[in-house]
């Protein structure tokens, strides 16, 4: 199983100057997903988690194009093949 | 991403290190403190509440505390005045997994002058952090964390923060910190215990005026020269202590409020501060639309008004907590930064002021070194 990451801009650095990343594994949720790729792009896990380990609450990570927040959060089921965005929200700047 | 500036800043010049709401800027100039130059912006987009200079060992390196709305906050280092900086790949500053809570701001960055490799830092939500590697790695302080009044501890407009770190200059083990709002808490043995220290401070938002703990300090001094010696700006409230923060006492004489956040004191002269009088807490800006920087040298007896460049028309200008600082130098230098982006320099202790800048974002910490 396999799944594709699209990395920020500003996060790229930390991913080795990669706006994407492909992860290999098997992952029941996004969760887990995630977890394969801070093994892949370890510099990406503090900037989108928090210690308490909740997505940064103006960062959104989208699953084949559905937030995460309208679905089951961390706990979101994907697909073999999932395409996940991890963007930050329109707030900062 | 706008494109930066760099500064070159040669040995015996003076730079200010300035954290805005919206990134970082470090301006240079030689010894005679006249003309500045602008390095900047660096974190474009950032909040930087805390910057310092660490010329320990021979370093010439620049701490900044960035956060970013969306990829948290990180403690990242220059040592080339800007050019590059570190980007480091795991948070330096994280709460340990039992405390439950998530970093918010880096409020405060302090090096150690008692030894080359001790740091300390203060956050949101109010902690403090040491570092015992010249910034590489940090530990939350348990003794502090651990207090039993901290669940009772309240935010204030700035969320609950630990924004002053005072080391005292003949004492090591000797930490006293401040945290809105809660007050002051002192430890005389390297941190492993604390206890709030305010007596004589008030609390005016509380039935109880002088509480244990509770009060909302804005800022603090410390004379190095001569630390019995200290000052308090207090979310209503000016004050002097003679015997190292253990009692305090009002000085709020001929000033126009007592109300403010940012102060300053005179790097040799125990008696010298300067502060900025604010109107109220309802209205935070400068009384009367007059910038008027307020000093001392008489340890509080009596203010004088400082306005010999500064604007005395339609100046509603806010200065906050840690947006004011001196330098070394003799005269003393004297910067701070406004709300509204402006930055004034005084290199004769406030005698006279210029404009250094006019128009940055949202000046909230002003640091100053001599390289």
């Amino acid at each position: 199983m396999s799944y594709l990451f699209f990395i920020p801009g500003p996060l790229r650095e930390l991913a080795g100057n990669r706006g994407q990343v492909r992860v290999d594994g098997r992952a029941d949720s996004i969760s887990d997903a995630l977890a394969l790729l801070w093994n892949e792009a370890p510099g990406v896990r503090d900037r989108v988690i928090t210690e308490v380990g909740e997505v940064r609450p103006h960062v959104n990570i989208f699953v084949d194009g559905e937030s995460i927040r309208d679905s089951a959060g961390l706990g979101t089921k994907i697909r073999d093949g999932a395409e996940i965005f991890i963007l930050p929200a329109v707030s900062g700047g | 991403m706008p494109a930066e500036k760099h500064v070159k800043p040669r040995r015996g010049d003076v730079v200010i290190l300035v954290g805005t709401m919206k990134g970082a800027f470090i301006f240079r100039s030689s010894a005679s403190r006249k003309k500045w130059e602008l390095g900047g912006p660096y974190f474009p987009g950032s909040a930087v509440y805390a910057m310092a200079f660490d010329d320990r060992e021979g370093r010439q390196r620049i701490w900044a505390g960035p956060q970013s709305m969306h990829w948290g906050a990180v403690l990242r280092s220059s040592d080339d005045f800007g050019k590059t900086w570190t980007n480091p790949e795991e948070a330096n500053i994280k709460f340990p997994q039992r405390a439950e809570t998530a970093l918010q701001r880096v409020w405060q960055i302090i090096p150690s002058r008692s030894d080359s490799y001790t740091m300390y830092a203060g956050v949101e939500p109010a902690a403090l952090f040491v570092s015992k590697d010249a910034g590489e790695s940090w530990n939350l302080v348990d003794g502090l964390w651990d207090h039993p009044q901290r669940p009772k501890w309240q935010p204030g407009g700035g969320g609950l923060c630990l924004h002053t770190i005072l080391l005292d200059p003949t004492d090591a083990k000797r930490i006293r910190v401040a945290i809105s709002t809660a007050g002051m808490y002192v430890t005389e043995d390297n941190g492993a215990t604390w206890r709030p220290s305010n007596k004589g401070v008030r609390a005016d938002f509380l039935p109880d005026k002088h509480p244990e703990f509770g009060q909302c300090v804005h800022k603090v001094v410390q004379s190095r020269k001569k630390p019995e010696r200290m000052f308090l700006q207090n979310h209503w409230g000016l004050y002097r202590s003679d015997d190292r923060g253990e009692s305090w006492k009002d000085v709020a004489k001929g000033v126009p409020s007592d109300f403010g956040f940012a102060m300053a004191i005179h790097p040799e002269d125990p008696d010298c501060a300067w502060i900025v009088p604010l109107e109220s807490d309802g209205f935070r800006c400068t009384p009367e639309g007059k910038l008027r920087v307020y000093r001392t040298q008489n340890g509080g007896k009596k203010w004088k008004a400082m306005t010999k460049g500064l604007p005395q028309e339609q100046a509603f200008e806010t200065v906050l907590r840690d947006a004011m600082t001196t330098d070394s130098m003799k005269p003393a230098g004297v910067y701070f930064g406004t709300r509204s982006g402006k930055l004034f320099a005084s290199s004769d202790e406030g005698r006279k002021w210029s404009t250094v800048i006019d128009g940055l974002p949202p000046v909230v910490s002003v640091k100053v070194a001599r390289v």
